[in-house]
């Protein structure tokens, strides 16, 4: 007798399960879905059934053929992505092919450090000329001629009136000969000292704050530099001001953080002390607002700066100023 | 300036410790660098017992001892006159250093070890008796060290003061900051001058001649003194300072200095000519020797302490060898002064002198602490030289000083500073470091500081005094309430971050090089004597001659660092820096014009060796595709790459360097570095190099990018390859496409370029594609063939060209 279509259903199946390569599998489907294959034979054979079944088994027949067709299919794809040989492989322990990055310096991407740190507190960046007037570079920060202040920082002269700018300060007078207060700026910047030895470089990189407004008080100084060193540092980091001179700020300020590297406990960099010194700061001299031109009784501020090499060298442990300077690829590519 | 803390107490009790009075001072603005016991070289010197004494075999003068330093006996070679068994005596190892400066080593004297070396008073510089060694009491304990022993213990600090602080220049100074950290008061040394005889105005005169630079000259006279050896407390105090001891007299000088902080100095009365003094500023081209011995050109900004003929000081800055005290000397003018601060300054610039005198001088000494001084040193001139005083003193005092005083506010000051503090607490502070207050109501009052504060002028100092005796640790940290406005960023900083970080995605390393370069830097690039590059800023006072100009390019510099570099064996390199280059104006008043260039370097390989391939060297083009790509990204579109005419550009290779132009206006240059600047640098591979001005390159940045919408339809593409004149530079054939201004063209891309056989001589097969495309429809082939063809025309035509052979 012939067999009913869920027989075949049943008799594929079978033979789908115990299928093992592509082959098999094709010639399976053959002999069900083929011209002469089962299926196909047996809805070509439909007529031959009795009426009242006819409809029942050409409904189950095609469902049976679409089921099966979907099923081949499926058994190839799988035969397909499981015939891999073992031995059909890479090293995936040779290197990849890169591109390489090059690397941006290490006092460019402190610099921009603590730019963004003063950015997100409102203030803004500007620039000034490195080759500077002895104006500017002195006079206007209350640094007359001949006085022994001068002597904080040795001078590279062009001429009897112009200097290499020996700190970014310069910008202060400059921004606010411009502008009239609110005034909140960074500078960072190239400065220049006549000075080279183990701990010094000739030229070095400094970044300058100033802030003026009405109401501006030692205490603001201190928030402000107390969240810079929050940010740049650990926000753990202890950190005292202390006393000191500027010509160009009263009340002036030292700013010491607990050594990075000892905890406080004493280390070769913090000489013995402890702390670090890491920003020189003051209340903005009213000799300075004379000189641009703002009014002592309305207007106070603070002004701050820092030296970018000292504090790359705390956030990276570099030991030897010099180094930044002489650009071998393998010191720049370390960051 | 350093300081004893034996000294110290002389004038103020101290109850803190050494360390912890470090540290205090340091918080109030005297910041001490180090703290060190002047006894600490006892440590290595131990209580030694003589416990054996025998002949030395080879000298009549010398004993061997043997010397028990607690549990070991050493063999000693000793000649002193008063060694004696079971004495105890200090006994130095080898190593230890003594005050004097040597440093004591194990010796063979005449032939006999000696393991250590039992010492004398003025050996160990605990005394001044060198005849014999020290004879230590019989109480202490056998190898304790010395300092142990004898309880010597003087802590010394060192102070690195500011220059606004000349005050605490001398130890009363540095202990009038201890009483208000301590809470106490200054003890200042009681002066009582001897008996006196006769009236100095009978035996000398002093006159001014030039009052502004010397307001105030006080002189005493001291007569029959005997000039000598200090006694030893004195030479000790001025050891534990720093200071050399000389004579008597000298010394006297320089501790009443260290004590007061007034400089004094003492003339051999005998040897001033008329015995009188006059001030007066030098005459042009006067020389003068100083007390060193040294020869000094004059000029009349200077001041000069005269007798009545001749110079015999540089006023506050040194003494002269023709009146300095001598041992004969018996008459001495003691001088106490007050000269103008910038008077001494650039006197002692100009002679490149620079004294404990004219530091303080230069500084600013209490105007009316010269008599105390003068006084002090008088008295104990009398009491160690054994001299006799004369009656009386000289002050001539021309311009009187006048006192400061400043009123303030406690309100304004309180809002200055963040504090909260009454006008009975400021006033308070103030008192403890001697400051003169009045109150005038509730919130005002006048202030009047000791004359030696020569750096309280107004309000704002007072808030220091104020901030830093109240504890700048103990002020309320607050935040400033600030407007929320910002201005707009500036464009340059901003293009200037972005561009770094492209040029580091591009595979290039920032290098920083220093602004200064050697002179010669401009024979090494090969520059004609009149390349604008030849402007150079000089630094008048250079650190070195590598160091002498200001830079003109970026260029030396990356050489330098090539050369750097590859001597360490980094052999390929991609490097660029952004800096500012200076040229010289041609007004030597003026600043340089400062430009900010862009410059980079590319030397060894595009592709290092690795496993899958060989290394490939990098050339022009790659350098060039760093650019277009920056540039690209930089959304800068109308640049174009040239020949550069040779002599444009010496330190790259003809032929082989490409000038960047921003609508034909030159803004750079891509080439490869001249062999003979390769040569001259020392390089030993070549290099391709840009340098571009970033000042002029960043107006060329569009403010805002405008997205084009992406294509409906399908491009379609021809080729097409011409054979043209070698020297013809294949972007003038794009340019002659863009200006046809056919609208369908979307792109033209250069796919070959190609010279030698089959291509004739001098000519070259150009090979490229042309993408067609319309925003509207999809292109048929006729018509594209149709604009392809007008296009191959137009070239033809333009560039003399002709088609290959089939």
């Amino acid at each position: 007798m012939e067999k009913t279509i869920g027989q075949i259903h049943q008799d594929a199946l079978k033979e789908i399960e115990s299928a093992s390569d592509a082959e098999s599998i094709k010639a399976i489907s053959i002999r069900y879905l083929g011209r002469k294959g089962a299926v196909t034979q047996f809805l070509r054979n439909i007529s031959n059934l009795p009426e009242e079944i006819r409809p029942e088994a050409g409904k189950k027949a095609n469902e049976t053929k679409n089921y099966l067709d979907v099923l081949f299919k499926n058994a190839l794809k799988e035969l397909e992505t499981s015939s891999w040989k073992t031995d059909d492989q890479i090293d995936v322990s040779l290197p990849g092919r890169v591109t390489p990055r090059g690397s941006l310096h290490p006092i460019t991407q402190i610099t921009q450090k603590i730019c963004d740190i003063f950015i997100r507190l409102g203030f803004d960046v500007a620039e000034g000329p490195e080759v500077e007037t002895d104006y500017y570079n002195f006079e206007a920060l209350n640094i007359p001629k001949n006085h022994p202040a001068r002597d904080m920082q040795d001078t590279f002269y062009i001429s009897n009136n112009i200097v290499l700018r020996t700190h970014t300060s310069p910008t202060q007078p400059r921004i606010m000969e411009k502008q009239n207060p609110p005034v909140r700026i960074v500078a960072p910047g190239k400065v220049y000292r006549c000075d080279s030895d183990l701990t010094h470089t000739p030229m070095f990189h400094q970044v300058e704050g100033l802030l003026v407004d009405k109401n501006i008080s030692f205490g603001d100084l201190k928030g402000i530099l107390t969240t810079f060193v929050h940010q740049m540092f650990d926000p753990e980091t202890s950190l005292r001001f202390r006393p000191s001179f500027f010509p160009f700020t009263e009340p002036s300020a030292e700013v010491d953080i607990r050594c990075v590297i000892c905890k406080g406990e004493g280390c070769r960099v913090c000489s013995k002390t402890g702390w670090l010194e890491v920003l020189g700061s003051g209340m903005v001299h009213p000799a300075v607002f004379e000189n641009v031109g703002y009014d002592t009784t309305r207007y106070t501020g603070f002004a701050f700066g820092m030296g970018v090499e000292r504090i790359a060298m705390l956030k990276y442990g570099i030991d030897d100023i010099r180094k930044y300077f002489e650009n071998d690829l393998r010191f720049l590519r370390q960051f | 300036m350093k300081v004893s803390l034996s000294w110290l107490k002389e004038y103020v009790s101290i109850s803190l410790d050494a360390n912890d009075l470090a540290d205090a001072l340091t918080m109030a603005g005297l910041e001490v660098e180090a703290v060190s016991d002047r006894y600490a070289y006892l440590n290595s010197i131990h209580v030694g017992r003589i416990v054996n004494i025998d002949p030395h075999p080879n000298s009549d003068k010398l004993k061997l001892c043997s010397v028990d330093i607690g549990g070991d006996i050493i063999s000693v070679v000793c000649g002193a006159p008063n060694v004696k068994t079971d004495m105890l005596a200090p006994c130095a190892i080898p190593g230890t250093s003594f005050p004097k400066g040597t440093v004591l080593e194990k010796n063979i004297i005449h032939g006999e070890t000696s393991e250590g070396m039992l010492c004398s008073e003025l050996e160990l510089g605990l005394g001044s008796n060198g005849h014999g060694i020290m004879e230590l009491g019989n109480n202490l304990s056998v190898g304790d060290s010395l300092n142990k022993a004898l309880g010597l213990s003087d802590p010394v600090l060192e102070i690195d003061l500011t220059p606004n602080r000349p005050d605490c220049l001398s130890i009363i100074g540095t202990a009038r900051e201890i009483a208000a950290i301590e809470n106490k008061r200054v003890t200042y040394p009681e002066i009582y001058l001897p008996e006196s005889m006769g009236d100095i105005a009978n035996h000398t005169s002093v006159t001014i001649m030039a009052p502004a630079l010397c307001p105030r000259y006080a002189a005493s006279l001291i007569f029959d003194v005997t000039v000598g050896p200090s006694p030893f407390w004195l030479q000790d105090r001025l050891v534990s300072v720093g200071l050399k001891p000389i004579n008597n007299i000298v010394d006297i000088t320089n501790f009443v200095m260290m004590e007061t902080g007034q400089p004094l100095h003492a003339f051999d009365f005998d040897r001033l000519a008329e015995n009188r003094i006059v001030v007066r500023t030098a005459q042009e081209n006067e020389t003068f020797i100083t007390l060193d011995g040294k020869e000094r050109r004059l000029d009349p900004e200077m001041l000069m302490i005269c007798d009545g003929k001749k110079p015999v000081a540089i006023a506050g800055v040194m003494g002269g060898l023709n009146s300095e005290i001598e041992d004969t000397t018996t008459n001495i003018l003691l001088e106490s002064a007050y000269f103008d601060p910038v008077c001494i300054r650039k006197t002692s610039k100009k002679t490149g002198l620079n004294t404990d005198a004219s530091h303080r001088f230069e500084r600013g000494v209490d105007p009316n602490g010269t008599i105390t001084a003068l006084n002090r040193a008088t008295q104990l001139i009398t009491e160690i030289g054994g001299g006799k005083c004369v009656k009386g003193v000289i002050d001539e005092y021309p311009l009187p000083f006048s006192e400061t005083t400043i009123d303030i506010s406690s309100r304004r000051l309180n809002r200055h500073l963040g504090t909260r503090l009454d006008t009975a607490a400021i006033e308070k502070y103030l008192k403890s470091i001697e400051f003169e207050v009045k109150k005038i109501d509730e919130d005002k009052l006048q202030i009047t500081p000791p004359s030696c504060r020569v750096d309280i002028r107004r309000f704002e100092d007072i808030t220091e005094e104020i901030a830093r005796l109240f504890g700048y640790n103990n002020i309320e940290t607050t935040f400033p309430l600030i407007p929320a406005e910002a201005r707009r960023p500036d464009k340059k900083i901003d293009l200037r971050d972005r561009t770094k970080v492209l040029m580091t995605g591009l595979g290039f390393s920032e290098a920083i090089n220093y602004s200064f370069i050697s002179k010669q830097s401009c024979d090494h690039l090969e520059l004609p004597p009149d390349d604008p590059k030849r402007k150079m800023v000089d630094i008048l006072n250079p650190i070195s001659e590598d160091q002498a100009v200001m830079r003109t390019s970026l260029i030396p510099g990356l050489l330098e660092t090539m050369k750097l570099n590859i001597s360490v064996q980094n052999k390929n390199l991609k490097l660029f820096e952004i800096g500012h280059v200076f040229f010289h104006t041609g007004q030597k008043d003026n600043q340089p014009a400062e430009v900010e260039m862009l410059a980079g370097l590319w030397t060894g390989t595009r592709i290092d060796s690795v496993w899958s391939s060989k290394e490939i060297n990098c050339d022009f083009y790659d350098t060039k595709g760093v650019l277009e790509e920056l540039l690209r990204n930089l959304g800068i579109e109308n640049t174009t790459f040239t020949r550069m005419p040779p002599e444009f550009c010496s330190y790259t290779k003809p032929g082989f360097t490409a000038r960047i132009l921003d609508e034909n206006d030159p803004i750079g240059l891509v080439g490869e570095v001249h062999p003979k600047v390769i040569r001259n640098y020392d390089l030993k591979q070549t290099a391709f190099i840009f340098e571009i001005n970033f000042d002029r390159l960043i107006q060329s940045v569009p403010d805002t990018k405008s997205a084009r919408p992406i294509p409906k339809f399908p491009a379609t593409s021809r080729d097409i390859t011409l054979i043209i004149d070698n020297a013809i530079e294949t972007y003038k054939i794009i340019k002659t496409v863009e200006m046809l201004q056919e609208k369908l063209v979307e792109h033209l891309y250069m796919f070959d370029v190609f010279s030698g056989d089959p291509i004739p001589k001098g000519k070259k097969s150009v090979s490229f594609r042309i993408t067609y495309r319309s925003s509207e429809e999809t292109l048929e082939d006729n018509r594209v063939n149709h604009i392809h063809k007008t296009i191959t025309n137009q070239l033809m035509k333009t560039f003399d060209a002709t088609l290959p052979a089939e």
